[in-house]
């Protein structure tokens, strides 16, 4: 069933005391044997939020990402979802307390058409025991939900193999939030291996769908550039902990890559000492920040440029 | 068919009509203009019915358009193909090959192979005849041979996918195994099929009666894979089975229950088959019936690859073999020929079919023949699309 959408801004109705939390993650730890993947983590989400996870490969974001699905049992802490506190034994729970997941590989069948994918093991059906589907109303919803959340497709009848990369992105981010009961969705990595013109899409995409509906958000991305765009708030985290949470408005793109870029620059002393000079490092942080500039410059310049992955 | 209102009404010229000669409802379509190219991020654009039909059902179109020809041919060279003596013969061809396709085609969208379809056909008498030797009422032997039939279908179905053996290799063995039950048990003997009456009648003694039968089946598996649930899941698990799971579909179970079927259908055509032909011989090539089945199913546009095939497709693509089959036959051919022309259409349809497949970057919706038409008239729309 279609999601209510609201089209009054609850923007200035946000609370930022933190009692307005959809989500409040406490002290979670989890360890792969020997591999501490996070230590600690204590993490929030505000209604209608969006809020940026950034991080190193192996920092412990798609662990964390994977135990708010339902994939893996934190080995200790504590899960609030509006207070109460949850667990998650499945995806299948996760999902029943309104946690939707798109992850990169999308879970489409292009061999479907828009619609079909849309309601994918929750078809609209009649005939009782045949199940017979009921592809008139599945359409025509499907079309109303789409315009809706102005996701534009040429035809909800056109198997997805025929859409664009961002219009699949769409379609999956767009079958998530028309769950009934939805209240936060997790992005993994949206934005990679795409077109700007496509990135801007779902960029698009996202923040109306949070201006609209009472959905929170959580986003992974590689590329700060986006995420400042994107989102209301940034988590950085670093070696299974949560080391920065800051409002978007209170840092600039230059000092989160700044921070991330000292990191690095301490593991590459740490690991190799002596082989590394000040001056490579420095060459190293000033190309990151160009090219995290140039990228944005070319991203409003020319809306063909395929972006590049930001290096980490 | 409907006009479609689209959401997106500016459109990129992207979707160029591709023309195609040899399709017959393409000739009364006329080739949309190319729009004006627009900001708006759409690949493709929102065919009108008749040319959203002509997209979804190019390949069916394609091989109408062989069978005509077929038709065309055989009359032109023969006074006695296109007679009502010849109707009866001809549908005694397409029949039999139509059940197998048939009973094929959702195992084939699943991206698996059942090679035992055409072994529980010839086992299936044997089992009526046994279970009316020992005292089964007739219909009842019957009902429990199509319960036997679909057991052998999931036993497939449960080997292959509970203990991870590919299906290839779980129904080829199955097949052997029913080959070696059959001969044991009858002592390698042909035998006549039990029974008499209307009920046989009914069950393909009749001389239309099998003709009835495949159009009843077609009809129904039709509806099935289209219009229900368990159709949807089907192409769904055979396009990306692990999309399909984390949608929550039952996989295994959707893939179990398409084998079930297939056997059942097999175990039908057996029981029909045997009446129809008066007698039931255990040295019957299951094997190479199994093998016509696919053959129709490919030329009618189901890619082994899984996820792609219809109902009508397959049946088509009998129509063709049965009219090659039987135009020799009125021609005064060698049947000879007809096994080196069914091999040249398997082998060109599939090679075209792997071959485009692999060219195209995502354009998926079409079977082996509309790929090449597609390829040779309508690369534009590709080039654009890629952008």
């Amino acid at each position: 069933m279609m999601s209510k959408v609201e089209t009054t801004d609850r923007v200035e109705s946000r609370d930022l005391s933190g009692a307005d939390d959809v989500l409040r993650i406490e002290d979670i730890a989890m360890s792969f044997g020997p591999v501490t993947a996070l230590r600690s983590v204590d993490l929030h989400l505000r209604r209608g939020e969006i809020l940026g996870l950034v991080g190193d490969n192996g920092a412990g974001k798609s662990t964390l990402v994977k135990i708010l699905t339902g994939f893996y049992k934190p080995d200790h802490g504590r899960i609030y979802m509006e207070g109460k506190e949850v667990r998650f034994r499945s995806v299948q729970e996760a999902r029943h307390h309104g946690i939707e997941t798109v992850f990169q590989d999308l879970a489409l069948v292009d061999e479907l058409s828009v619609y079909h994918n849309l309601f994918l093991n929750r078809e609209y059906t009649g005939g009782g025991w045949f199940r017979f589907l009921k592809n008139k109303s599945m359409r025509e919803a499907a079309r109303q939900y789409l315009s809706e959340i102005d996701v534009d497709v040429p035809s909800v009848d056109v198997p997805v193999a025929k859409l664009s990369g961002g219009q699949r992105q769409a379609i999956a981010v767009a079958r998530a939030t028309q769950e009934k009961g939805i209240k936060i969705l997790l992005l993994d990595e949206p934005l990679a291996a795409m077109g700007a013109k496509e990135t801007s899409l779902i960029i698009q995409l996202v923040k109306s769908l949070c201006r609209q509906t009472d959905i929170s958000v959580i986003v992974i991305d590689h590329n700060y550039t986006h995420l400042f765009e994107i989102c209301d708030r940034v988590n950085v985290i670093q070696q299974g902990r949560v080391t920065l949470d800051k409002n978007l408005s209170d840092i600039t793109l230059e000092e989160l890559i700044e921070l991330m870029v000292q990191s690095y620059r301490r593991e590459i002393s740490q690991s190799a000492p002596g082989t590394v000079t000040e001056v490579s490092v420095e060459a190293n942080v000033e190309m990151t920040v160009a090219t995290h500039r140039v990228q944005d410059t070319e991203r409003l310049a020319t809306p063909t440029t395929t972006l590049k992955e930001a290096p980490e | 068919m409907r006009q479609d209102q689209g959401v997106s009404p500016a459109l990129d010229s992207g979707a160029v009509s591709p023309s195609f000669p040899t399709a017959p409802a393409s000739a009364a379509s006329p080739a949309p203009k190319a729009q004006a190219p627009s900001v708006q991020d759409s690949g493709h654009l929102p065919p009108s019915g008749l040319r959203r039909f002509v997209d979804l059902h190019l390949q069916e179109l394609v091989v109408t358009a062989v069978a005509l020809a077929l038709v065309l041919f055989f009359t032109v060279d023969s006074p006695y193909f296109f007679t009502s003596a010849n109707a009866e013969a001809l549908a005694a061809f397409i029949a039999p090959i139509a059940f197998f396709a048939l009973a094929e085609v959702p195992i084939l969208i699943l991206g698996e192979i059942d090679l035992s379809v055409g072994e529980v056909y010839v086992l299936s008498p044997f089992v009526v005849e046994y279970f009316n030797n020992h005292g089964v009422p007739l219909a009842l032997a019957i009902v429990l041979t199509l319960l036997v039939c679909a057991g052998i279908g999931w036993f497939n179905g449960l080997v292959t996918f509970k203990l991870h053996i590919p299906s290839f290799i779980t129904t080829l063995g199955v097949t052997f195994a029913l080959e070696g039950i059959i001969l044991i048990s009858s002592n390698g003997a042909p035998a006549n099929p039990v029974g008499s009456g209307t009920l046989v009648l009914w069950l393909g003694g009749a001389v239309w009666a099998e003709t009835y039968w495949a159009l009843a089946i077609l009809l129904l598996l039709h509806v099935m894979l289209r219009r229900t649930t368990f159709g949807l899941h089907t192409v769904a698990v055979g396009g990306n089975s692990e999309s399909a799971r984390e949608s929550g579909i039952k996989v295994d179970y959707t893939k179990i229950w398409c084998f079930v079927l297939c056997a059942f259908i097999g175990g039908l055509i057996g029981i029909l088959d045997g009446y129809h032909i008066g007698s039931i011989d255990p040295d019957t090539p299951g094997l190479t019936f199994t093998f016509y089945g696919i053959a129709a199913a490919v030329i009618g546009g189901t890619a082994l690859t899984g996820g792609r095939g219809t109902m009508i497709g397959a049946t088509i693509g009998s129509i063709v073999l049965g009219i090659l089959e039987d135009g020799f036959h009125v021609i005064s051919v060698s049947s000879f020929a007809y096994d080196l022309i069914l091999g040249i259409a398997i082998l060109v349809a599939m090679i075209l079919n792997v071959q485009i497949e692999r060219a195209s970057v995502r354009g998926a919706g079409h079977g082996s023949f509309a790929r090449v038409l597609e390829a040779t008239f309508g690369r534009r729309r590709k080039v654009e699309m890629r952008q």
